[in-house]
């Protein structure tokens, strides 16, 4: 118990490294996978197939690869570099990579939200004369969004608990690498690692409540 | 029938994995020094991730604590070989797997720490390691630890070594402002160094000579330590009579020479490392 103790400063300061990912990454894969998922059910062909081909790739590819790649194809071989603080260009590398990996299953999420909108209501705001990106935004995601609150809760509580892969990303400063690193010192501790645990339980049971509650307020009666 | 048939199977299995379960174990020993003389087999834990100290290659890992490890024990059982199994001992299990007996020794580049003498007991040193600075053969730029002031060193995952190089005393040493850049491991390290993307790798000079080795010589060794790492030899706590036997195996192969011509073997010939010729003072086994 004393080392959770000595140490939980440091281990906060990691914490504190994966809620700013957690909340970068919530933000950019809400935006980033309802315009996939507008693309999916465009009426465009080519939209609807890099759509498809993105979300097949991303959902089928293990995250720490795609973070691997991340720091180590696009950041050190192409070039894509955020800063010249390898940390803080590390940080946004790991977030832009964990985004668009949460963006794949935030996009099917809210898919399969957009199938529960009764074809009706399409077929409705086509015949008042609306079109496909209007008849989108105005009748079809407002609807959609109301049913996949709770599956996007899911979404993001996965997304919470991924930043602790970051260093895959080449990003070792978040709980989890601080964590190992303190195990340097003390050899490995059940307080510290329970420490943690309740630290993410309470970030994500609110999650897990908050969308819960939500879904129930805003649920379609029909 | 097919069922009846995988039933009887896994009738078989259960019969067959009991039976070899009887087979090991049965015997229990007061200390390891104990089990060594008896003949037991001695399951003993090392690294397996680092070139010249303990590196896997196929079934069994080999390096300077790998060898260090035969010969201690061949020494306590009076010259004669003793069966050992080899398991990976990371940093973070090393007390983990002495408390509950996963393993009976430990030769892990295993640095003797106040915090870590409370949860095990320390034979040994049998060396002692230093802290020093790897850096690319053609970078003049750097020819002590205090001009890595604004340089790039590598921060490894799960190592605290970079601490001693950015934080003031008691936790880190030279206080200096050099940038770190994360990798997952120390392979990951000097990969980095080599393809330029940092600039000084820092840790024991020990494992920076396995990796140097390892990558062929195109990095070099400040030779300037600036701490003293005591690798020990990690018992179970209170394994006081193994600890002695321990102790005085590695001064009978320090004084036969056996340790010098060790180092010399793992370590001999990379740029800038000092090698010690005199058996480090011991310990004592309170």
């Amino acid at each position: 118990m004393d080392e959770l103790f000595e140490y939980a400063g440091f281990l906060a300061e990691g914490f504190l490294e994966n809620l700013k990912l957690a909340a970068i990454c919530a933000v950019a894969s809400l935006i980033l996978g309802t315009i996939l998922a507008a693309m999916r059910v465009s009426p465009t062909p080519v939209l609807r197939g890099v759509g498809t081909v993105y979300v097949n790739v991303l959902r089928n590819t293990p995250l720490t690869l795609v973070l691997a790649f991340s720091i180590l194809g696009l950041s050190d071989q192409l070039d894509l570099v955020f800063s010249e603080e390898p940390r803080t260009n590390a940080f946004w590398i790991v977030a832009l990579g964990l985004s668009v990996y949460t963006a794949a299953f935030v996009c099917e999420a809210i898919r399969s939200g957009i199938n529960t909108v009764p074809m009706g209501q399409a077929e409705a705001a086509r015949a008042l004369g609306l079109g496909f990106f209007q008849s989108l935004t105005l009748i079809i995601l407002p609807q959609a969004f109301r049913v996949v609150v709770a599956p996007l809760g899911s979404v993001m509580i996965a997304m919470v608990k991924n930043t602790t892969v970051a260093v895959a990303g080449g990003f070792a400063a978040d709980v989890a690498a601080n964590m190992r690193e303190v195990f340097d010192t003390t050899g490995a501790s059940i307080p510290i690692f329970l420490g943690i645990v309740v630290a993410f339980m309470a970030v994500t049971l609110p999650i897990g409540f908050f969308t819960g509650w939500l879904a129930r307020r805003l649920a379609v009666a029909r | 029938m097919s069922i009846r048939r995988v039933g009887a199977a896994i009738g078989a299995a259960g019969l067959l994995i009991s039976g070899l379960a009887a087979c090991g174990g049965d015997k229990t020993y007061a200390s390891v020094v104990e089990k060594v003389k008896d003949g037991g087999t001695i399951i003993v834990g090392t690294k397996w991730d680092q070139p010249s100290l303990g590196l896997k290659k196929g079934n069994a890992p080999e390096g300077f604590d790998v060898d260090v490890a035969k010969a201690v024990l061949k020494e306590m059982n009076g010259g004669k070989d003793v069966d050992i199994t080899w398991k990976e001992s990371i940093s973070a299990n090393r007390e983990t797997f002495l408390g509950n007996g996963t393993v009976d020794i430990i030769f892990a580049t295993y640095s003797i720490t106040e915090a870590r003498k409370q949860k095990v007991t320390f034979a040994g040193p049998y060396v002692i390691a230093h802290q020093d600075v790897m850096v690319r053969k053609d970078d003049a730029s750097i020819s002590q630890p205090q001009q890595l002031v604004g340089k790039k060193i590598c921060k490894a995952s799960g190592s605290n070594s970079y601490k001693r190089i950015t934080d003031p005393p008691p936790d880190g040493q030279l206080d200096l402002d050099a940038t770190l850049v994360d990798a997952t491991n120390y392979s990951e390290c000097v990969s980095k160094l080599s393809g330029g993307n940092l600039d000084a790798v820092t840790t024991d000079d020990l494992i920076l000579a396995g990796f140097a080795k390892q990558a062929g010589g195109n990095f070099k060794i400040l030779g300037q330590p600036f701490t003293d790492e005591k690798y020990g030899i990690g018992l179970k706590k209170g394994d006081k009579a193994t600890c002695e036997a321990v102790n005085a195996a590695v001064k009978k192969l320090w004084d036969n020479g056996t340790m010098k011509q060790l180092l010399t073997t793992w370590f001999g010939g990379i740029d800038g490392l000092k090698l010690s010729d005199a058996a480090p003072p011991a310990e004592g086994c309170a």
